[in-house]
Order: structure tokens, then C-alpha cells, then sequence
């Protein structure tokens, strides 16, 4: 048994407009230590499944169906107080922009401390010893003066390493994290990088890591979930989704990087259009309207399978792998869509 | 510096038939730090921009590189005068816009035109998208009515967007369609120049490749310089005939793109390449990676000498003693460092501007 397995989640969201699937039938599963990066643009579900992942999209507008196994518990059947106790305690979830998740006007020190005394039952002094600790772990200097400072005299990065510490309270079992370096500069972004992989390393922990930067999940991941407009769409070991990857949204993705490390390309591979309103997603697969090779088949919808032969890379596309093989384009050794023209 | 070096510089150039469309010298911009409550007292400078010098050829396409900081959006804004220099002197053709009044500067605004990274905060959310990119068509006085409608149809066509898009307000587009919007705008005057600055920054990965083949298309088509601005390597890589790296306010290294990147010149340059995380699992193995320790100083209290010196992994005494000058290295690749990364320093100070020098003989 994994440690955790989601198993079919929907997420659907009731609007004036009517209603939005944001997560449409998404099954994967984590295991102990391992890196899980999930790689998707912007409405693709990510976030919303690993929101839900912690009950934080609980609402009377949500319906959500699926199971959400933790250990072998149903997430999904847990209370709201239950749930406060496997938030923090187990699975802990750090935030694209460090700035708005910290409280502005306490000090780090008060809002670490705050963390700890909530979940365990120490006194303050044991818990601030705590709180020092843990911004040593995360390689911020002078750990104890810094108790003492309000987030806004912290740089983006250090209050990044601020809100890791926050999460690592309680010796979560799982971290999520949800474009964690997105609004870093690139140095800074690789200092975060590898801080997260030597926490790892020291701690045990499952890592997953929400990203839209096929870059960064190359660097620290075991595998990769590819979603698109509210499902997975590939699921595989980092090699085989960098190197033998299966569906077109995925070649597209590659194709659309613009790499520094290869010669120059002419042209960029582009993917046309628009990626689908969740209101109203086109019947069968998803990214039907923007492949270019969509065929009869495609209204019908495609169930994430292993179809290249492997039972660890699972894709949901209906072309034949032989198909797939021949129809994607390698340009250098870059895989991508066909290049259009200019 | 005085005025009659750079005139030289340039004259000479055109001599050559060289054409440099936009020359910027010694550009400084301090932003002023004030306190106090009924007068105002200069507590402080932020040092955005300080001391730029930079050629921009026509038709090519420069890169500008840095971190948040660095002052690249500041450069560009001061280049277009949108806000006036504290000191120095750019030239576009052969004319000086800075000091020139509002009024002056209008007809040259036509031959310079901006596209922003924030496509929702860059278009009025209350005009239609017929009005957004017929205003400066309107105001520079070139069409009205059906021949205006007929222009702006021709530009939305030209961007990938239909006249169906004519009478809607922006709210009604993705983020993609939106920097199509502000591309139309920009192309309507048919500048020589157009500076972007993070055009593709807030876009998805998808839509990017989408934009940037526009912008490409566009160039090629209407003769365009570009300035584009980005943070990300591997686009400007891909964008840029020549790439500028600047950091702290100061031109750390220009060169032509590829060289740059296969062989740099400076430390940080060399950091930022390698910070990039690279998506081929296989290559990232195999690559070395200097990961940077700490943060970016503060343009307010940028270090003393070279900026770089508090990161830099090579750093000696020298260089928190003495600013490095922007030196050339031949073929048009300068850089600004006390240890040049696999090179000796080159002996003669030259004095063209940095993408202008000829060739060494």
C-alpha cells in the first residue's frame, strides 16, 4: 500500500455560470520518500486536487467524489477537526508567494512557535528552541536574531526557507509544494531547489512538487504526472516522460521550451489555441481541439492505461504506440508538435 | 565624459554605414529616498540604472538579462523617457531625446513603442479592443473612422485575432490573447523599435512559444528592432541576436548571443546559466551547477567596487577595492570582471560603445 493513493477525484465547483470541473477523474498514488512532481498549466487541476488532497476545498459549492486514501483512510470521510490534525501534522503544504502565506504583522518567531504549540504540548521555551532549530535546517543565518523579524525584512528566498521551516513543524510524512520557486529569481530558485531535496534526503519524507516548469521537476523528481484541463494526462517515470513520451500535449510542452542547451532552433514548436473553458470541455479527450492528430477515435474518452507496454507509464491517448513513435516530431533531440510555419 | 567622444564614436559609424538605431551612454537613473514630514529630506538612492552604456543595431534583437533588481525594466522605461534620467544621454537616429520636452518627443514616440509583461494591467479594462488600438492612430492624427476601423482590423488579423474581437473589452480574453492586444497596439504606429519588457514572462508555456513566433514573424516582416526583456535564459537565448547580462544597475557583460552562452565571461553570468534548471534529466545530471550562496544586495546600498563581489565565488581582494570597467574581449563580447573566466584581460581599453566596436584587425 502506497502512503498515499487518490483514487478517480473530482472536483467540481457549482458557479453562476454553471459547473466548472476543475478536477475530472484524477487517480495517483505516493510512496514513502519518493518525489511526485505534477506538471500542468494554469487551470489544469494541480492545485486543486492537492488543495483538496488537505480538505481545503471544502464548501458548500464543491461536490467532490473519489476516494483520498492516507495511510488506508479515506481523507475524504476524515471531520474538520480530524483534518486539522492531518494538516501540519502529516501532510503540509508550502505556497507559491511566501509574502502573502506569512502573517505580516507577527514576527516569524511568534508565528513558528504558534505552529508548534498548536499541535504539540510543549512549553514556550521547548517550542521557540524548536522553532531555532528548524531555521537552522533551513539555512537561514542567525537563526535566533531572526526569531525577532517581520516577514517583510526577509528577501523572497529566505522567507521561502522561513515557510518550509513552518511545514517541517511536525515531521509531516508528505510535503506539498505548489509552484514553490515560481516567483524566485533563478538563483535563488536553485538554492530553494536543493534545499528541498537535502531536507529530503535528511528526513524521509514524500516530496510533492506542483510546478508548470517541465525544468524543475527535471532537476528533483522521481515522476511525473502530466495534467491537462482537469485530468492527468501521462503519467511516468522522469526518463520515460522526458524521453519516450506518449501523449501530444506532452511532446507539445517539450516542444514549446526554448532550450539553451540545444543549437538554436528556428522556430519554436508552438500548441495552437486555447486550452478549453472547464465549464463547458470538449466530450471525450480534452485535448482534442488543439492536436493536431485528433482522429474519430477521440470523441470517446481515453482512460489514463498503460498503452507503450510498461505498467509505470500510463497516458491517455488513443494513437498506437507504433503511431506515437512515428508521429512525433524530434528535432535535434528535442521532442515536440510540428512546427508551423511562419 | 564629454560630448565629443561619443559624437566621434558614432559619426564614425555611419560612416561605415553601420546604422546604431538607439545609442545609450553613461545612463544613470537614482530613484531618491526621502524622509520627513513637512520637508522632504534625501535619506538615500536606489542606484536602478547606474552608468549604462549600449548600442542597439537596427533590426536586430537585443536581449536584456537579470534578476528582480538588476534595474532592466528601469533601463527601458528610461531609454523610452517615460521617466527622466538623472544624468546621461540616449540617441535614437542620431537624436537626443533626453531633456526634450513632452511636446518634442511626441513624433518620436511614433518610432518607439512599448509591449508590458502584465497583459491585464496594460489595457484599460474599460475601452473596447477596436478603441485600445485605434487610440494611437487617433492621437498621432493617421486614420479616422472606417479608414481607423479598417487599419485596426488589419492589425488584429495580423496578431492572430479576427475582427469578431473588434467591440470586446479585454476581460473577455485569455492572458495569451491579451499580449496579442498590446502587440497590435504597439505595431500601430509601425515603430522602428519596439522594447518589450517580459512580454511572455506571465504566460503559460504553451502560449509563450505562440507569442514569441509572432513576435519573430512581426520582426521579420516590418523591419522591427527589439529590446526584449526577460528573465528567462532560454528565451532570450532564442529571441536575441546579442544579449546584455546586467546586474545591480550595471552592464555586467554584452556579447552576440551564442558566444555568450558557450563561452561567458563573467561569474555571474556563468551562475545564472547554470542556475537554470534544464529540462532533460540526463544533461542536468551531467552538468556541473554553481548554486549561488545569498541573496541580491539591495540597489540602495549596492557593495562598493564590483557589485558582485559578496556572490562571486572567485572573488579577491581586488575586486571590493576596484570597479571593473566594461572591457572588450573581441567580436563584440565585453564584460566587466577582474577574473575573466578563461581568458586573460584584454590590453587595450576600446572606446566604441559596447555592440558597436569593429572588428579587431
Amino acid at each position: 500500500m502506497s502512503l498515499l493513493e487518490v483514487h478517480d477525484l473530482r472536483v467540481h465547483f457549482q458557479t453562476d455560470d454553471g459547473i466548472v470541473k476543475a478536477v475530472d477523474g484524477v487517480s495517483f498514488s505516493v510512496d514513502r520518500g519518493q518525489t511526485l512532481g505534477i506538471v500542468g498549466e494554469s487551470g489544469s487541476g494541480k492545485s486543486v486536487a492537492n488543495l483538496t488532497i488537505l480538505g481545503l476545498t471544502r464548501s458548500p459549492i464543491t461536490s467532490i467524489s473519489g476516494r483520498i486514501l492516507f495511510e488506508g483512510r479515506d481523507l475524504l470521510d476524515a471531520s474538520p477537526d480530524e483534518m486539522q490534525h492531518i494538516r501540519g501534522e502529516e501532510i503540509a503544504m508550502i505556497f507559491q508567494d511566501p509574502l502573502t502565506s506569512l502573517h505580516p504583522f507577527h514576527k516569524i518567531g511568534k508565528q513558528l512557535t504558534e505552529a508548534i504549540l498548536v499541535h504539540k504540548d510543549v512549553s514556550t521555551e521547548e517550542a521557540s528552541a524548536r522553532a531555532i532549530e528548524l531555521l537552522r535546517l533551513v539555512g537561514i543565518p542567525d537563526a535566533e536574531g531572526r526569531l525577532k523579524a517581520y516577514p517583510h525584512e526577509f528577501s523572497g528566498g529566505m522567507r521561502q526557507r522561513v515557510m518550509i521551516a513552518m511545514a517541517l513543524v511536525n515531521d509531516p510524512k508528505i510535503l506539498i509544494a505548489d509552484e514553490p520557486t515560481t516567483a524566485l529569481d533563478v538563483t535563488i530558485q536553485a538554492q530553494i531547489l536543493r534545499l528541498i531535496q537535502r531536507l529530503q534526503d535528511q528526513l524521509g519524507m514524500a516530496v510533492i512538487l506542483i510546478t508548470h516548469d517541465l525544468g524543475v521537476v527535471a532537476d528533483i523528481a522521481e515522476y511525473i504526472n502530466v495534467m491537462y484541463a482537469g485530468r492527468i494526462v501521462e503519467a511516468g517515470t522522469l526518463d520515460q516522460i522526458f524521453y519516450d513520451p506518449q501523449h501530444p500535449y506532452t511532446w507539445g510542452l517539450l516542444g514549446s521550451i526554448a532550450r539553451p542547451d540545444r543549437p538554436r532552433a528556428q522556430r519554436l514548436s508552438q500548441i495552437q489555441g486555447q486550452p478549453p473553458s472547464l465549464l463547458a470541455p470538449p466530450q471525450g479527450c480534452h485535448f482534442r481541439p488543439r492536436c493536431p492528430y485528433e482522429f474519430n477515435k477521440c470523441p470517446e474518452i481515453p482512460e489514463l492505461e498503460a498503452r507503450s507496454g510498461d505498467p509505470q507509464h500510463r497516458d491517455r491517448c488513443w494513437l498506437s504506440p507504433e503511431r506515437k513513435r512515428t508521429l512525433r516530431v524530434v528535432e535535434g533531440e528535442q521532442i515536440g508538435l510540428e512546427v508551423p510555419a511562419a | 565624459m564629454t560630448d565629443a567622444l561619443p559624437r566621434a564614436a558614432t559619426d564614425g559609424l555611419r560612416a561605415n554605414g553601420e546604422g546604431g538605431l538607439l545609442e545609450i551612454r553613461d545612463l544613470v537613473k537614482h530613484f531618491p529616498i526621502k524622509s520627513g514630514v513637512i520637508i522632504d529630506r534625501e535619506i538615500g538612492r536606489v542606484r536602478a540604472v547606474d552608468g549604462v552604456s549600449l548600442a542597439v543595431k537596427e533590426g536586430e534583437t537585443l536581449g536584456l538579462v537579470g534578476e528582480s533588481g538588476s534595474g532592466k525594466s528601469t533601463l527601458c522605461r528610461t531609454v523610452l523617457q517615460l521617466t527622466p534620467p538623472t544624468s546621461g544621454s540616449v540617441r535614437f537616429e542620431g537624436q537626443e531625446l533626453v531633456g526634450r520636452s513632452a511636446q518634442s518627443m511626441r513624433p518620436l514616440r511614433r518610432e518607439m513603442q512599448m509591449i508590458f509583461q502584465d497583459p491585464y494591467a496594460s489595457l484599460n479594462p474599460r475601452q473596447r479592443v477596436g478603441q485600445i488600438i485605434g487610440t494611437p492612430l487617433r492621437i498621432h492624427g493617421l486614420a479616422s473612422g472606417e479608414g481607423l476601423k479598417r487599419q485596426v482590423n488589419e492589425l488584429l488579423e495580423r496578431v492572430g485575432l479576427g475582427p469578431e474581437h473588434y467591440n470586446r473589452f479585454p476581460h473577455e480574453f485569455s492572458g495569451g490573447q491579451r499580449q496579442r492586444i498590446g502587440i497590435a497596439r504597439a505595431l500601430a504606429l509601425r515603430p522602428k523599435l519596439i522594447i518589450a519588457d517580459e512580454p511572455v514572462s506571465a504566460l503559460d508555456v504553451s502560449i509563450q512559444a505562440q507569442i514569441i513566433n509572432l513576435l519573430e514573424d512581426l520582426q521579420r516582416e516590418f523591419k522591427l528592432t527589439y529590446v526584449f526583456v526577460a528573465h528567462d535564459l532560454g528565451v532570450i537565448r532564442h529571441v536575441s541576436d546579442r544579449i546584455a547580462v546586467m546586474y545591480l544597475g550595471k552592464i555586467v557583460e554584452v556579447g552576440p548571443a551564442e558566444e555568450v552562452y558557450a563561452n561567458p565571461i563573467h561569474p555571474y553570468t556563468l551562475s545564472l546559466l547554470s542556475a537554470l534548471p534544464i529540462p532533460d534529466p540526463r544533461a542536468n545530471a551531467e552538468r556541473e551547477q554553481i548554486v549561488l550562496e545569498g541573496d541580491i544586495p539591495s540597489p540602495a546600498n549596492p557593495p562598493a567596487a564590483c557589485r558582485f563581489h559578496t556572490r562571486c565565488p572567485y572573488a579577491t581582494e581586488i575586486c571590493s577595492e576596484e570597479e571593473p570597467a566594461l572591457l572588450d574581449y573581441g567580436h563584440g563580447h565585453w564584460a566587466a570582471c577582474h577574473h575573466p573566466l578563461h581568458r586573460e584581460h584584454p590590453e587595450a581599453v576600446s572606446e566604441a560603445l559596447p555592440g558597436l566596436s569593429r572588428e579587431p584587425a
